[in-house]
């Protein structure tokens, strides 16, 4: 499970590692721009880590697979991994590490703004998903915490609808995705007879 | 500030310095003297008009400096709508568009309007070699070696009426071969003008190839516009028709979101696309990105243009 998530990025670093001459008979698939390619399919990966991540709960309860449960917590931090190298390409490629540079495209374009912010939404979260933070900060204060996750849906679909130019199929698909998964909990929550604990009610 | 660079220096005078350098080879150029036929035919069809002649010899030299992107990047990365919204969609899908054979309308204030085969609309004139850099919106860029004739030329034998101050260039429409016009992503069909003076500009090409060969249909066959120092979207491809008009005409990207593609699209760095910063550019082929030069580089030639224009306004 975890050599499957890390696919992308194998993929990634075969490419690159091609592009740089470093590995004949690889063709890479970054095309002609390979910094604009590396920024689209890592920012998609993340936002389908994150689309995963929120599936295992509904498709735990769907279908009974407890077994699921315990992959969430690398699910989640490869949301997390695939937005570092998101975040880093940009910084390094598209700013060149200049601070001001940075935050003046930051409060210049939204569609950064909110990346942005939804970047940093995920830093508590993977900070907090060691066994030892979610015993310093309780079960109820971390659970309250994670529901940062779901802002972080709608910040990276925004984020995605709103750096396309026109063609917006691909951004309303991922934003259905997540309006599924999203309201699937607002009804679970609702419903409080199906969950043993009614803590969950918002 | 967002803005570094003062904006009371009037565009004129910012000239780029690697521009200069450009313009220094140039002199060493000539006075080596090989392949520079083109450029004196150049000069000459300039002087005959007592306009730009400088520039375009300039430019033209200042071409042979600038190192050209590969034949596979200019074919293979291109915004082409008509045949999918990705980079990689004209490549992939442009290979259904036929081009032979080709006639364009030539329509409106115009001595004889009518419909053109290709041929006899490109016969009289000999293509030249132009290198320009091509800068796009979305603040990428290339430099694509050319081949094509200045509008000028055309528009000069097309003979238009002096009432004409606008010229319109359409994309063919045709769903079957342009699988992109099947989903109504922009107003089909395609559309973008010029102001007679920007079109009979010595810089104005219709391109015809590119490195030596056949233009390939996903960079615009048979004929596509070229106006080096606006911005990609200006350039009509498959141009099926010529329109000369006495006013501005409304155009696809403008029609499609006003606020954020204007009619005039001059490469800028100090005005901003609100999604793209405009200040810096990545050159298809390197890391980091380049500072983006005033009229993409050619403001020596065109500033004068758009002079007592406020170019914050008219994006």
């Amino acid at each position: 499970m975890f050599l499957l998530c890390l696919v992308p990025a194998l993929l990634l670093v075969l490419d690159w590692s091609a592009e740089l001459g470093w590995l004949a008979g690889w063709q890479s698939a970054l095309g002609a721009d390979q910094i604009r390619s590396t920024e689209l399919r890592t920012g998609l990966w993340t936002l389908r880590f994150l689309a995963i991540t929120l599936a295992v709960s509904p498709v735990r309860q769907l279908t009974g697979w407890s077994g699921l449960a315990r992959y969430r917590r690398m699910l989640g931090l490869f949301v997390f991994f695939y937005a570092v190298v998101h975040v880093a390409t940009w910084s390094w490629a598209d700013t060149n590490f200049e601070l001001s540079f940075m935050l003046k495209e930051i409060a210049k374009h939204r569609y950064i703004l909110v990346g942005m912010l939804t970047f940093l939404m995920l830093v508590p979260l993977a900070i907090t998903s060691t066994k030892g933070m979610i015993r310093r900060l309780g079960g109820r204060r971390w659970n309250r915490l994670h529901r940062l996750v779901y802002l972080a849906a709608v910040g990276g679909t925004v984020h995605y609808l709103w750096a396309v130019k026109k063609d917006t199929f691909f951004p309303l698909v991922y934003l259905a995705v997540f309006i599924v998964l999203l309201s699937w909990r607002v009804l679970q929550a609702q419903r409080p007879v199906i969950t043993p604990r009614r803590t969950a009610r918002s | 500030m967002l803005i570094r660079r003062p904006s009371d220096i009037p565009s004129s005078e910012i000239t780029p310095e690697d521009q200069w350098l450009d313009r220094r080879a140039f002199v060493k150029r000539v006075g080596l003297a090989t392949a520079s036929v083109s450029l004196l035919a150049a000069c000459s069809a300039g002087e005959r008009d007592g306009a730009d002649a400088h520039g375009v010899a300039a430019d033209t030299a200042g071409a042979g400096l600038l190192q050209p992107n590969s034949y596979e990047d200019i074919t293979s990365y291109n915004n082409y709508y008509e045949f999918g919204t990705d980079k990689s969609d004209p490549h992939d899908n442009a290979g259904s568009l036929r081009t032979q054979p080709w006639s364009v309308e030539i329509a409106g204030l115009v001595k004889k309007p009518g419909i053109m085969p290709l041929e006899d609309l490109l016969r009289p004139h000999t293509p030249e070699d132009r290198t320009y850099r091509l800068r796009c919106v979305e603040a990428w860029s290339m430099v694509i070696p050319w081949q094509g004739i200045p509008l000028r030329d055309i528009i000069t034998r097309l003979d238009p009426l002096p009432s004409a101050r606008f010229v319109a260039f359409t994309t063919l429409f045709d769903p079957q071969q342009m699988p992109g016009q099947r989903r109504p992503i922009l107003p089909w069909p395609y559309v973008d003008a010029l102001r007679m003076d920007e079109a009979m500009h010595p810089l104005t090409l219709i391109a015809t190839g590119l490195y030596g060969k056949a233009l390939p249909n996903q960079n615009g066959a048979p004929l596509r516009l070229v106006v080096p120092w606006k911005y990609g979207f200006k350039g009509v491809k498959a141009i099926v028709k010529m329109e000369f008009l006495d006013r501005q005409p409304v155009t696809t990207w403008n029609q499609a979101a006003p606020n954020e593609y204007g009619f005039w699209a001059n490469v800028n760095p100090q005005v901003d696309h609100p999604r793209w910063t405009q200040s810096r550019e990545r050159r298809i082929g390197e890391f980091r990105r380049r500072e983006t030069l005033m009229f993409n580089g050619y403001a020596e030639q065109v500033a004068s243009l758009y002079s007592g224009m406020d170019l914050r306004r008219n994006f």
